[in-house]
């Protein structure tokens, strides 16, 4: 009604004035540094007298900041903040002034610069932008002081006041250099620098490391680069006498390297470069040594087709630290390979795959070259285990860091690892020290990814049978750890429809099954990986048929993974999670055949999350474990929803509990005030996939949450995944969703037009106006005028790419199937109504964005097949008021001849029906 | 220049569970909607080689994809399938005056009274849908794939499509027509033998037997051939709403056809003259017309007949587009015909239809509507006719 269209038009108008035209700010995110927008300056920031006093007032507030009682501390903070409130430059220049006073405590110095860095910078994107726009409005003689107050610091005898500076300054030049501000900043930092003392030598390469850091390559011209990298290379060197100079350098160095693409193209200076590099991971000193290493790490990533000249050099300095020294430093030596590894597992990836071998950078097999020597070292680090490392979750040493490149390495050669592997396998794996043993398991589990089916089965035959029996009679918990992990291992990799040979026979499945289960009872870690094994070994028979192996022990099977989750100590690494994980895999790969028990289990799983909402007042701490238990009973039951939704048969019988469910969704939602529970949302999705028409009647009490869900910019995932759900519930209702279109438009049209929101977000928004409009048909005329130019204006950003990364290439691409996706949902939405004429006003600049993304020629599949059908919903739609237009478009031509003779069989196919649209218009 | 963190990975499934519940989610999603607008297309796709069906050039071309886009249409969803489904039933006209060979060339037999729809049965399920396109039942049947049972009914996509009146009395449905059946279509066959066909195959599945859990109700064929007396005074299992006379030549064609013809009386139907939406028989005879561009009032015939015409400053003034369908009222002034055809009518405006409207009356059934009130075509005329032997004599030259 008029009343309804009235209403929409003030909350929207209210609500946000940039709609209209988004800045690309809103749609694209913010992509590294960007440049600022031209702002009035505010004439009362320009003026600021600072009192001395004030001055000598921030030196107790922030010692009092510090202190140890909590209201002094409390007081203090007010204090900064009104200060701060009240006049920012003054503030801001005190606080510069306390960094640089010699006369004042250290501990005051150092806060004074922490807080000025935080003025400059924050972790989100929004507020980041916020702070850099409010330090370009600020009064130039203000900043200036403040620079000189920092660069004076940095030679300050204090370490900690020099260390807090140096991190300002490249603050302040991350925000300044991008605008070509502060030029004289490199040059003031490089002058004299070999004249300096050693204290202040070190501090300025250590803020030439966080200016690297800090500041992208392009925003620093070669000259300056090329100062840069010689200073620090040179406080690199051995020649460097002071110890702290030379780490400092070194540091700075790894920052550098992005800086470097021009010096490491330069055969001289690279050789310079590395050969500081290697002489350091020499050094006697320990920090040298690792910071040297870290150095290696990138640049084996960063530079690794300039490798090959220094591949021995680095071969023999990485084995001897792997073997002899201190484990930090052995952990980045095998880091390095673990990087070569996967640097030539992805050129390897992209010569297999349709690029025909024309990768932008050669493989220079490295690892195969290494292979005889780099095995058996990284197999002598399988036996330096920790006692107890497989109980604690956040161990990271030797012996892992070895099995994980050992790993990557057998990805990297495939079938030539085995031969060498096998001998170590074999003579230890059944020696009396358990770490003879797990190491020999261990290294088994290592290698089943990347060599071939073939080569790995008569193995795995042979092993299984003692893998088995070891999980189940090993003394030892590591090595039934790693075993059941390799079980699992052998389950992911050589199990599944797709092999030759199966491992897995009507002779051993019971045996496995019953192992496994067993397996379950042991500790938590045991458990644990034996839950992720039956994981595998569900998932391997996805699409068995009709007739499951595992039909026979479903039950069993169920039953076991509930015992799991009601362990009292199930909640020791993840083991609920893991046992509630693999019977969502159970349930996704179950045929018909378990039908009826896996609606068995509804019931079930239903009274586990009803249990969870019956508890009196919970802290916070039970809180949070009441909404993970929520995740995972959700996602159970949104597996099982989907399972049972799919076919009508079984559709039929879950329906039965669908009021009960979407009850018991509510209580979960209720649980938290300030957001809803993504688990929750995505259940309720397949709920209403499963439901249709009949999930209108849950709306009036689930409305509000969606709301919600559509307002959570923070957990963008939550907003992400309600997004997703308006498009099942336009689905499910189709026109019966009208009544709570004006709220859920008015919701997506303001995410649309934030700046906070995930940029990931925007394409499925975009899509879902399409789910919208294909739901409630005509009754969409009174957004067009919100939705059409939010999406004509996305659609003019998104129609160029040019110099853009392949990461913003993939994102531009999503964008223009959202956009194209919304085109065609008000197309279709609009056909057969009696006001299509209201969409032609659009065509012209909808056939214009065609044409550009056709022109672009860098579309992907999904896009092309998109736009094309979009070409189709037009002529279809709009009928011979659109024929001439479409005739005339490069589209209708090039691009739709194009897609006729594409190989992919679904854009053919949308051609097809466009070209059989177009005649019609055309000869109507 | 914190160190970097290279902590790897260690003996964990490299994607979680929840990421997979996302990707599994937006993977379904992407295909609904991609489900969703191809089912648009495709309808589309339907009409328009229907309508650039060309004497020469396409008929063999479309008479395949016809009836294989009404197993996708039976999934169809919205508007579209409303107007979709309202196309492709064959809808009898009224009997304003007797064919002639009545007793020779026509099948009539006791209409059910109840809801006319298309059952269509493929994939495992039964799906009834109404003359406006919305689902009637969704349910488990012995029809060739029609239920999910262990041994398949038939090939994995085939499907049958009944033209039946779903009568609520005894919960059955009375199979009028047969249009597919078991991936066969037979539109194309004359009526007898769809009709005899559909009486052995409905016997063969176990269709017409009673309800079960693989068949949740049953169908029953209506006899076609028992002649006019005892269609008319014979006692029917259900509840008769007139009489149907079917063509045996004709074959089944979608939308308003002369050779298939409804009469009733208040003998054999409880509804002879049309109810207001108050269920009220009106003073004056009511009748729905479509507004043209030009202001013509038109009926829903291929060609269409013209009734009458408002004038712009009037279909302004009312707010009415074209396309509307407009309800009027006959006035004293009645219809007059001249030599069989309607020459004109005295029509009064009353208002728009209601949106879920979507057709125009016909002409028949205006005129037999307006008989019906003021010189009806009787039994006894029917009979006459019935009686009558074959006029015409086979001519050899």
């Amino acid at each position: 009604s008029f009343g309804v269209r009235l209403s929409f038009v003030r909350r929207v108008s209210a609500h946000f004035s940039p709609l209209l035209s988004p800045a690309p700010a809103l749609l694209l995110g913010f992509s590294g540094h960007r440049r600022a927008s031209p702002i009035c300056r505010d004439t009362s920031l320009q003026s600021s007298p600072i009192p001395y006093i004030m001055a000598m007032e921030v030196t107790q507030l922030l010692l009092n900041a510090q202190s140890i009682d909590g209201s002094v501390r409390k007081q203090a903070e007010d204090s900064l903040k009104q200060f701060q409130e009240q006049n920012l430059p003054a503030f801001l220049f005190s606080l510069s002034g306390e960094l640089a006073n010699e006369d004042k405590p250290a501990d005051s110095r150092k806060l004074a610069g922490l807080i000025l860095k935080n003025a400059l910078d924050a972790k989100e994107q929004h507020r980041k932008f916020e702070l850099v726009q409010r330090w370009l409005m600020l009064d130039a003689t203000v900043k200036s002081q403040i620079k000189s107050c920092l660069l004076k610091t940095l030679s300050s005898p204090v370490p900690d006041a020099r260390s807090t500076a140096a991190q300002v300054v490249a603050k302040v030049a991350g925000i300044e250099l991008p605008q070509k501000q502060w030029p004289e900043l490199i040059g003031s930092l490089l002058s004299n620098v070999h004249q300096l003392p050693p204290h202040v030598k070190q501090a300025t390469l250590e803020t030439l490391g966080y200016l690297c850091e800090e500041v992208s390559p392009d925003a620093v011209d070669q000259d300056n680069v090329n100062k840069i990298l010689t200073v620090v290379v040179q406080g690199m060197s051995s020649s460097e006498g002071n110890n702290d100079v030379r780490l400092a350098a070194i540091r700075a160095l790894y920052n550098a390297l992005g800086f470097a693409q021009a010096n490491f193209s330069n055969d001289m200076e690279r050789d310079y470069i590395m050969r500081v590099v290697c002489e350091a991971a020499l050094s006697k000193e320990e920090k040298i040594r690792l910071a040297a290493f870290e150095c290696l790490v990138s640049i084996a990533s960063m530079y690794y087709e300039k490798l090959t000249p220094y591949m021995n050099d680095i071969f023999t300095i990485t084995a001897k630290a792997v073997r002899e020294d201190v484990e930090s430093v052995a952990l980045q030596a095998i880091e390095f390979w673990s990087s070569i590894c996967d640097e030539e597992i992805d050129i390897l990836e992209e010569y297999a795959g349709e690029f025909t071998g024309d990768s932008d950078v050669q493989c220079s097999y490295f690892v195969k070259q290494a292979l005889n020597v780099l095995v058996p070292i990284l197999l002598e680090t399988l036996l330096k285990q920790e006692e107890d490392q497989d109980q604690d979750e956040g161990a990271w040493n030797i012996a892992m860091a070895g099995g994980t490149c050992l790993g990557l390495v057998a990805r990297t050669v495939g079938d030539d690892i085995v031969p060498l592997v096998m001998p170590f396998i074999e003579e230890n794996i059944t020696k009396p020290d358990w770490r003879q043993r797990e190491a020999a398991t261990y290294a088994f589990g290592s290698i089943l990814e990347g060599p071939s089916p073939d080569k790995l089965t008569p193995i795995v035959n042979v092993a299984l049978n003692f893998m088995l029996s070891a999980l189940t009679k090993d003394p030892n918990t590591h090595v039934k750890d790693t075993t059941a992990w390799t079980l699992g291992r052998i389950f992911e990799f050589l199990h599944g429809s797709t092999m030759d040979a199966p491992i897995i026979t009507p002779a051993n499945c019971q045996q496995i099954v019953t192992v496994l289960l067993q397996s379950m009872t042991d500790v938590p870690n045991v458990a644990g990986k034996a839950c992720g094994a039956l994981y595998f070994l569900a998932q391997g028979y996805e699409d068995v048929g009709p007739s499951s192996p595992l039909t026979p022990y479903f039950q069993e099977i169920v039953q076991a993974l509930l015992t799991v989750t009601h362990r009292e100590d199930a909640g020791e690494g993840r083991l609920r999670t893991a046992a509630y994980e693999t019977l969502n895999e159970v349930v996704r790969c179950s045929t018909e055949e378990t039908a009826t028990l896996v609606l068995q289990l509804v019931p079930v799983i239903m009274l586990e999350l009803h249990n969870t909402l019956e508890g009196q007042k919970l802290s916070s701490d039970e809180r949070e474990k009441q909404g993970e238990l929520h995740g995972l009973l959700c996602g159970c039951l949104q597996v099982i929803i989907q399972k049972l939704g799919a076919s009508d048969q079984t559709k039929y019988g879950f329906m039965q509990f669908a009021d009960q469910i979407m009850g018991l969704f509510l209580r979960v939602f209720a649980c938290k005030s300030a957001t809803v529970h993504e688990e929750a949302m995505l259940a309720i999705g397949s709920l209403a996939y499963a439901c249709g028409p009949e999930f209108a009647k849950y709306m009036p009490e689930f409305y509000k949450y969606l709301e919600m869900g559509l307002q959570n910019f923070e957990e963008y995932q939550v907003c992400s995944v309600t997004v997703g759900v308006v498009g099942d519930i336009c689905r499910a209702l189709e026109n019966k969703v009208l009544p709570y279109c004006d709220g859920i438009m008015t919701q997506l049209l303001k995410d649309l037009s934030s700046n906070q929101l995930h940029r990931s977000v925007k394409p499925p928004i975009f899509s879902c106006l399409g789910d919208i409009a294909l739901a409630i048909g005509q009754d969409f005329e009174k957004y067009l005028m919100y939705a059409m130019p939010m999406l004509q204006s996305a659609a003019e950003l998104s129609a160029h790419t040019a110099g853009a990364d392949d990461e913003m290439i993939e994102y531009t691409n999503s964008l223009r199937n959202g956009i194209l996706e919304a085109y065609s949902g008000i197309l279709q939405g609009f056909k057969n109504s009696t006001k299509t004429q209201l969409l032609i006003p659009y065509a012209p600049h909808i056939l214009q964005f065609l044409d550009s993304i056709y022109v672009e020629k860098d579309m992907d599949d999904l896009v092309m097949r998109t736009a094309i059908g979009v070409l189709g919903d037009l002529a279809d739609t709009l009928g011979s008021n659109a024929g001439t237009m479409i005739q005339n478009s490069v589209s209708s031509r090039d691009f739709l001849n194009e897609c006729l003779s594409s190989e992919d069989g679904s854009i053919k196919e949308s051609a097809e029906w466009t070209k059989l649209a177009i005649t019609r218009a055309i000869s109507a | 220049m914190a160190p970097p963190d290279f902590r790897r990975p260690f003996k964990r499934a490299a994607v979680s569970d929840q990421q997979r519940r996302r990707e599994l989610t937006l993977q379904r999603q992407a295909q609904s909607r991609h489900d969703a607008q191809q089912r648009v297309r495709n309808l589309a796709s339907t009409i328009i080689s229907l309508q650039s069906q060309e004497p020469d050039d396409a008929a063999d071309v479309v008479l395949e994809p016809y009836p294989l886009d009404i197993r996708r249409a039976s999934r169809m969803r919205g508007e579209q399938v409303r107007n979709w489904f309202a196309r492709q039933l064959m809808l009898p006209e009224w009997m304003i005056d007797i064919p002639d060979n009545l007793s020779q060339d026509w099948y009539v037999f006791a209409r059910p009274a109840g809801k006319r729809c298309f059952v269509v049965a493929s994939n495992g399920t039964t799906v009834s849908r109404q003359r406006n396109g919305s689902i009637l039942h969704c349910f488990p049947s012995a029809l060739p794939n029609g239920a999910k049972t262990r041994e398949p009914s038939g090939p994995a996509h085939s499907y049958s499509i009944l033209d039946c009146i779903f009568h609520e009395g005894d919960q059955t449905y009375y199979v009028i027509d047969m249009v597919c059946w078991g991936g066969c279509s037979y539109y194309d066959c004359p009526a007898d033998f769809r009709f005899y066909w559909l009486n052995s195959k409905l016997e063969e599945t176990g269709a017409s037997g009673p309800p079960s859990y693989y068949h949740k109700y049953r169908f029953s064929a209506v006899t076609h051939e028992k002649g006019l007396p005892a269609a008319y005074t014979d006692a029917t299992p259900y509840v008769k709403d007139g009489l149907l006379f079917y063509n045996k030549h004709a074959h089944y064609q979608s939308g308003n056809t002369p050779l298939a013809l409804v009469w009733k009386d208040a003998k054999c139907s409880q509804y002879v003259l049309d109810t207001d939406s108050t269920g009220e028989v009106p003073d004056q005879q009511q009748v729905v017309l479509e507004l043209q561009e030009d202001g013509n009032l038109i009926t829903s015939d291929d060609p269409p007949i013209i009734f009458g015409r408002l004038n712009s400053e009037f279909i302004q003034q009312l707010g009415l587009h074209s396309g509307n369908f407009v309800r009027c009222a006959i006035n004293d002034g009645g219809l007059s015909f001249v030599e069989g055809k309607l020459e004109k009518a005295d029509l009064k405006y009353i208002g728009k239809c209601s949106r879920g409207r979507a057709f125009a009356d016909s002409y028949s059934k205006v005129v037999f509507q307006y008989m019906a009130r003021h010189s009806p075509l009787t039994y006894d005329d029917l009979l006459v006719a019935a009686n009558k032997p074959p006029s015409d004599v086979e001519m050899a030259g």
